[in-house]
């Protein structure tokens, strides 16, 4: 399956983009996350438990492991800082 | 209650805000206005500008789900917000915030909770941009986290 993802914030420098069209097995959330992770050091380290805020899937803001489904839009929110 | 959220990069108009807000708001007996602006000093390096990006449409219904919640706590009548994005330079108002109620302290302190969650959960990054062309992204506040959390669930 196919999915699009965002990066924004300090991930977007971090990781030098800010999307990429991924091709990808499928799974949940974490199966998501863990795959990025897997991509090297540095992805591992940008990608790390507390530099990631939250998830966005299809617009949508989730808490925890939820499925990601085939042609999905994901937002990687690294901990934001309006106001 | 009446909700209105926009993100925009221009600035806005506070006096015709307010109006907009008065004209929505019913009988309201008291109207906060938080204004929030770019300080220029909060490193050793001079600010020139502080540039904020945010998630289109996310970030409008995410400050929208705020709002209801201040709604289900304080009786509230409307609701005002206007975030800033893109290049602000220091001096430049960045978040507006107006709140309509029958009663002040529910006015007071809805205003407060919208802050303390648009600084906590609204997609927001700002990135500071100093005067020596060095730049660096600004990390989450503890205290922010905190501020929001006292609030309760």
């Amino acid at each position: 399956m196919s999915i699009r993802i965002l990066y924004f914030g300090r991930l977007k420098d971090a990781l030098g983009r800010g999307e990429e069209t991924l091709d990808w097995a499928g799974g949940d959330s974490a199966a998501l996350l863990a795959a990025l992770r897997g991509r090297g050091d540095d992805w591992a380290e940008a990608l790390s438990a507390g530099k990631v805020f939250r998830l966005v899937v299809n617009q949508q803001v989730v808490r925890g492991e939820v499925p990601i489904p085939d042609g999905a839009e994901v937002g990687i929110l690294p901990p934001v800082t309006g106001g | 209650m009446h909700c209105l959220i926009t993100v925009q990069q221009g600035r806005f108009d506070l006096a015709a805000e307010e109006a907009a807000l008065r004209a929505v708001a019913g009988d309201a007996g008291a109207l906060v206005v938080f204004q929030g602006m770019v300080r220029g000093h909060d490193a050793a390096t001079p600010l020139a500008a502080l540039f904020l990006e945010h998630y289109p449409g996310v970030t409008e219904a995410e400050i929208g789900r705020i709002a209801d919640d201040a709604a289900t706590r304080w009786p509230i009548s409307a609701v005002r917000v206007v975030h800033r994005v893109g290049s602000l330079a220091p001096g430049e108002q960045i978040v507006l915030v107006l709140v309509a109620s029958a009663h002040r302290k529910a006015a007071f302190a809805a205003a407060e909770y919208l802050m303390d969650y648009l600084k906590t959960e609204a997609p927001f990054w700002k990135r500071e941009d100093f005067a020596d062309g060095s730049s660096r992204w600004v990390d989450a506040k503890a205290s922010d986290s905190a501020a929001a959390a006292s609030w309760g669930g």
